[in-house]
């Protein structure tokens, strides 16, 4: 726009600068906090400029929360629930979508509804049943019969048990189950022209040489950005690991940040502590950045 | 942050994924010519969708196959009803049985888990708590976000730049960022341990709850102000540029046209963030709580998930946990069905 307005772009590129110092200052404490001994990290007011000791510190918090088994946790149990994630929505927005079998309509209810409740509200009989992930299917039998039925006849007690606590299947399972990326799929799919499935018909394909050669080709950017926003959402997830998980080997690199917590009553670690949280917050920041494009449209894509 | 939770919005708003998918950046309705098509691409949704429910696909040609088809939606149907609604169902049997811990005995008790809930002034003291949680980390961390996607939007020197780091606390995970505000607001030491050199005493979260509080909402408005940038910044690009001319015409000078032009016709996104970032705040504050204060000093920052969480798994009272979760389950429900409401009445200015 042709206008002139200087006054007021100093007074805005002000209020911007602003923004940014109070966006970027705790990376930037974080990042200093980590280089600095443990006398020079608590004196007050802490000193601004690089300290020496980063390579210390951070071999100290390495070691203290086993970052490196953890952050191989992290990246499995990330990739899973990403993987996932894009697998599981894309094949139940087809079948929403492209199949004409009743009772689609409900199925889509069903999935819908999944979007109401996040897995913090109903945390613990989740948990209960990750530690017994065939405890529905045993109750079903209990319920109908079916069990006394077999006990009666067969003289087996039927009891069904899985555990899937301190497992990649715990951790990643439950997190996939909601209908995050089933949205975003079917609306892109509902942009597609119909004329395509009739070529594709009258060129022989069937649903699934279809749905491989021409829907997952075409839902590349959509994977793409659904990917990318799972894996960072997964990567910072906290409640739940913490919860399924309790053998240390197990754990993610989220969780692991309790080893370098300060006590009340030990050192105030505070420039292991940082390191610590150098390491576990730097993957997620790294892949935004890179993929800011992807991530700020997949993010108001899935309006999640 | 959980997607799930609100993506549920995602189905009245049709707009973003068109413009989502033709794989350019976010549109801006920069020729006139073009912007009504724009506008409808990123505004409101489209008219055709209004006050309907949503539903399943209408394509004209489908597949016959229909045994195929239902088995594409297997594995989904399988994990959401182990993982959400069994769980689901479990915790409203829970609520009104007496559960032993460990899987000892149930014994059914009506309303009586839920009666002791409502009756235990504790429990009341983190709804309160909650809702000034929610209310102040929303209104900061949206009011920010609100001025600076108005100023990026300007498309001054530098815009780029303050594009891409403004988002950047989004990406940080909770636990993470409570850690670093803790250190940073720390009472000996940090960045903040300074004012109690000057006036000794004035800054403790340790002890004070207030203050606890107070450390909390400004951590978590930090990280969720990325988060409303993005939305609000998609929003006023998806106003057509021919309007903010037309101000401009008649003599509005930018902040005039940011009031008047600007800000309502951003309303919707506001609302609906607005909704987002209550119950997001009601989730996503776990890992900030329990690395920051660990729902103290005296219960002034026991949230209510962290309270469901720590009577659940800490107390072992998974009657007491179900009853607390029916009723935050019935609170996030009930936000979700206001937003719906209003979605479907939403402003657009096509």
């Amino acid at each position: 726009m042709v206008e002139r307005t200087r006054l007021f772009n100093i007074v805005c590129q002000v209020l911007l600068f602003l923004g940014l110092v109070v966006s970027v200052f705790p990376f930037f404490i974080v990042a200093i906090a980590a280089t600095h001994n443990l006398r020079d990290v608590n004196l007050v007011p802490m000193p601004l400029w690089p300290g020496h000791d980063f390579l210390a510190n951070f071999s100290t918090a390495w070691t203290r929360a086993n970052f490196g088994v953890k952050l191989v946790n992290s990246v499995i149990f990330a990739l899973g629930v990403a993987f996932g994630k894009v697998a599981i929505s894309a094949i139940t927005a087809y079948s929403i979508v492209y199949f004409g079998y009743r009772g689609r309509t409900l199925i889509f209810w069903l999935v819908f509804i999944t979007l109401m409740l996040p897995l913090e509200v109903r945390i613990v009989p989740t948990y209960a049943v990750a530690a017994n992930v065939l405890s529905p299917y045993q109750a079903i039998l209990d319920v109908t019969g079916i069990s006394w039925l077999i006990a009666h006849f067969t003289g087996v007690q039927v009891a069904l048990n899985f555990g899937l606590l301190d497992s990649y299947a715990g951790l990643i399972l439950p997190l996939v189950a909601t209908a995050t990326g089933t949205f975003l799929y079917r609306q892109f799919f509902l942009t597609l022209p119909d004329e395509l499935v009739e070529a594709a018909k009258m060129d022989g394909a069937g649903p699934l040489r279809f749905f491989w050669d021409m829907i997952i080709p075409l839902s590349r950017t959509n994977i793409a950005a659904l990917f990318t926003i799972m894996f960072v959402w997964a990567w910072n997830e906290y409640l739940w690991p913490l919860l399924v998980t309790t053998d240390p080997l197990k754990r993610v690199a989220v969780v692991g940040l309790l080893d370098v917590v300060p006590d009340k009553d030990s050192l105030p670690e505070w420039n292991v502590a940082m390191a610590g949280t150098l390491i576990v917050m730097l993957p997620p920041l790294i892949i935004v950045a890179l993929t800011q494009r992807l991530f700020v449209r997949g993010l108001v894509a899935t309006e999640k | 942050m959980s997607p799930e939770a609100i993506s549920a919005r995602a189905e009245n708003s049709v707009s973003p994924s068109s413009a989502f998918v033709t794989g350019d950046a976010l549109p801006r309705a920069g020729d006139p010519a073009d912007a009504p098509k724009i506008a409808r691409n990123t505004s409101g949704p489209p008219a055709k969708n209004k006050g309907r429910a949503p539903r399943s696909g209408d394509k004209r040609a489908v597949f016959r196959n229909n045994w195929l088809g239902f088995a594409f939606a297997i594995p989904q149907l399988l994990l959401i009803f182990t993982f959400f609604y069994w769980p689901a169902s479990q915790a409203i049997y829970w609520a009104f049985t007496l559960q032993g811990p460990w899987g000892g005995g149930s014994e059914f008790v009506g309303l009586d888990n839920i009666k002791a809930v409502v009756t235990d002034p504790v429990y009341w003291d983190s709804v309160v708590r909650s809702l000034v949680f929610a209310a102040v980390s929303t209104g900061l961390s949206m009011g920010i976000a609100l001025v600076m996607a108005l100023l990026v939007d300007r498309e001054l020197a530098g815009n780029k730049i303050y594009r891409s780091v403004l988002v950047w606390p989004y990406a940080i995970a909770a636990p993470a960022l409570g850690l670093a505000f803790r250190f940073m607001l720390a009472p000996q030491a940090g960045v903040l341990a300074f004012v109690n050199h000057i006036w000794p005493g004035i800054w403790d979260p340790t002890i004070n709850g207030n203050e606890a509080l107070g450390a909390i909402i400004f951590a978590f408005a930090w990280k969720y102000v990325g988060y409303n940038f993005i939305f609000m910044l998609a929003a006023l690009q998806g106003i057509p540029r021919s309007l903010l001319e037309a101000g401009a015409m008649d003599g509005a000078r930018p902040l005039r046209r940011m009031v008047d032009i600007q800000i309502p016709l951003l309303t919707p996104t506001l609302f609906f963030l607005l909704v987002l970032n209550i119950t997001d705040s009601f989730q996503d504050s776990f890992g900030i709580v329990d690395i920051m204060t660990g729902g103290g000093p005296a219960r002034a920052t026991n949230l209510m998930v962290y309270k469901i969480y720590f009577d659940g798994f800490k107390g072992l009272d998974y009657s007491g946990a179900a009853a607390q979760s029916i009723i935050l389950m019935l609170l996030v429900i009930a936000l979700t069905f206001i937003q719906f409401r209003y979605v479907e009445r939403r402003v657009h200015y096509t």
